[in-house]
């Protein structure tokens, strides 16, 4: 069972050579028995009745921050411990008429704020690969759970990185569809503007499937939109045509992101993925996006300042925690937020308020604004040229834990390639590459940790993107699994 | 741009965002939110006056519905999350001790 991908599942169950119960029941008891990864912040109880439904009842693990109706729903964060919604989200709930059935919700940096799981207030998740190192993040739990083999695919959200990074720390395929592609309605907000909902599965045909049943237009959100045709099967075994790009700004970072440079072993696989395109018939260039370079201190503005507004509405009133023997209401705000967020969300909450605040806002929010509008149209204008774009995901492979907590810029440096597409809301989708040694030069057992290769297309383009992704796994021939637990 | 945010500015941010910060908290979020703004500064390198902002990626205009009345969530499903509650509200300690 453990081999099957969901689809695969899918085939099987409804050829009658699986039960849906069956399978539920055997990745809950995975669930239950890998605890030692730390990638779930609750498991289902029971086995549920059969669902039907084109997704015929295989299981689904969902990040904690989507609100999921009687179940604990607490975004990595203190201030929502035991929060029960009253409500399911959107995408969770079309996933489900679909029938997916819920079998884990999974760990996560509090509020989708960081890129390597360890700001969870439920402890961090560890890198299946090597425990001693982190899965990436934020959606750290259901990229870990995945590739630990815990659930057969999973869901997570993407505000600047948060599904493509730990894709590719961990070694499975994650994909950020168009911004509004998919209802944000019952996810907790981190940056309105950016955060979507994406699948993380073993495969490119999985993702394709998980997406079909998630996008579309919701009346309780009106960002969202009707996709112009429907999400299909990925089919390309070939890439005859295709241009691809290569910006030579994030490739080659310099001057203030030197640091942000990937690291021989991931630029190897990178080229080595290249050299495969070329030989199933696409044509790589370069492709200029002059902006690129400040699409992270543009981030480092306006997610923060979008959060610092989301955020006020955890102030001890309505859900969640309080802090007790309040003097007054003012005090009660303030210490419940105290005792209720981390550092890293106090950090960003601090920097958001700051940067809206009066007489910088022209010089932070406004100005990041522009910025965001400059990369967008670098996009538009490099996408005359090129059908997509690819990167590497990360600039490294999977990194210690602890290795970057002790400096805030650092962990944001794990971004620099994700978040150009997400200022943009383009779609982008991170596949394996290929294992590379740490740049530390330890390796665990099969020699590697896993590369992400990012390939972006122009808004919609989500069909054009699985199409190219599934052409590239097949040749790249990734058989993504770490020693499985 | 270079933002040089002292102890003072932390607690007045801090005010301004209704966070309590312990003292031994104040120091470290004024060095790293000072080293995070000098990163961030690079976008004032950018001449932007004649770009316009962009505050959301999705071109979506007359997103209406019609008013109509329609069930809501019940009173005592609202309340049931909330720390403290009082007959029919959320129940909060005096704005004024």
């Amino acid at each position: 069972m453990l081999e099957l991908s969901a689809a695969q599942a899918i085939a099987a169950i409804e050829a009658g050579e699986l039960s849906a119960q069956e399978l539920f029941a055997f990745y809950r008891e995975r669930a239950n028995e890998h605890g030692g990864l730390n990638c779930f912040t609750w498991i289902a109880d029971g086995v549920p009745l059969p669902s039907g439904g084109p997704l015929s009842g295989v299981p689904l693990a969902v990040k904690d921050l989507f609100c999921t109706e009687g179940v604990p729903t607490q975004s990595g964060s203190r201030i929502l411990e035991g929060y029960l919604p009253p409500y399911t989200a959107t995408v969770v709930s079309r996933l489900s008429d679909a029938g997916a059935t819920l079998v884990a919700k999974t760990n996560q940096d509090e509020f989708a704020m960081g890129s390597s799981t360890e700001n969870s207030a439920y402890g961090p998740t560890l890198n299946p690969w090597d425990r001693g190192r982190v899965p990436g993040g934020s959606s750290g739990g259901s990229a870990a759970a995945v590739a630990a083999g815990l659930a057969p695919w999973a869901l997570g959200t993407d505000t600047g990185g948060s599904i493509r990074q730990p894709a590719a720390l961990c070694g499975v395929v994650g994909l950020k569809p168009t911004y509004g592609s998919v209802s944000r309605y019952g996810m907790i907000a981190f940056a309105s503007s950016l955060d979507q909902a994406g699948p993380l599965t073993r495969d490119v045909t999985d993702a394709a499937l998980l997406l079909k049943h998630m996008v579309g237009r919701d009346p309780c959100d009106a960002t969202s939109l009707q996709l112009p045709g429907e999400i299909a099967k990925p089919q390309a075994e070939r890439l005859d045509g295709v241009r691809l790009g290569v910006p030579a700004e994030l490739l080659t970072p310099g001057g203030d992101f030197a640091g942000a440079e990937a690291e021989p072993g991931v630029r190897d696989a990178f080229e080595r993925t290249l050299k495969l395109a070329e030989d199933l018939g696409a044509s790589v260039q370069e492709v200029r996006l002059p902006h690129a370079p400040y699409a992270l201190p543009a981030y480092y503005v306006l997610a923060p300042s979008e959060a610092s507004s989301n955020l006020a509405r955890f102030d001890g009133v309505r859900f969640g925690m309080r802090a007790p023997d309040a003097t007054d209401l003012l005090d009660m705000y303030t210490r419940t937020r105290h005792d209720g967020f981390g550092p890293e969300v106090k950090r960003r909450i601090m920097l958001g308020t700051y940067a809206l605040s009066s007489g910088y806002y022209d010089a932070y929010y406004g100005r990041a604004q522009r910025v965001r509008t400059k990369i967008a149209e670098d996009f538009r204008s490099a996408f005359q040229d090129v059908d997509l774009i690819v990167t590497p995901t990360s600039a490294s492979v999977a990194f210690e834990l602890g290795e970057k907590t002790a400096n805030p810029w650092t962990m944001y440096l794990s971004d620099y390639f994700t978040v150009p597409m997400s200022l943009a809301g383009i779609p982008a989708i991170s596949i394996p590459c290929g294992l590379s040694p740490a740049s530390d030069g330890a390796s665990p057992a099969g020699g590697g940790l896993p590369v992400g290769l990012q390939i972006a297309g122009p808004a919609f383009s989500e069909n054009r993107l699985l199409d190219a992704a599934h052409a590239l796994e097949r040749a790249i021939g990734f058989d993504g699994v770490p020693a499985r637990v | 741009m270079r933002a040089v945010i002292d102890r003072d500015e932390v607690l007045h941010v801090a005010r301004l965002a209704r966070l309590e910060l312990a003292e031994d908290e104040l120091e470290p979020m004024a060095r790293e939110l000072s080293a995070v703004l000098d990163h961030v500064a690079k976008i004032s390198e950018l001449d932007l006056d004649d770009v316009p902002p962009t505050s959301h990626v999705v071109e979506v205009t007359g997103a209406l519905r019609p008013d109509e009345p329609r069930p809501c969530l019940p009173r005592e499903l609202a309340l049931d999350q909330a720390p403290a509650v009082s007959g029919e509200g959320f129940l909060v300690p005096s704005p004024q001790a």
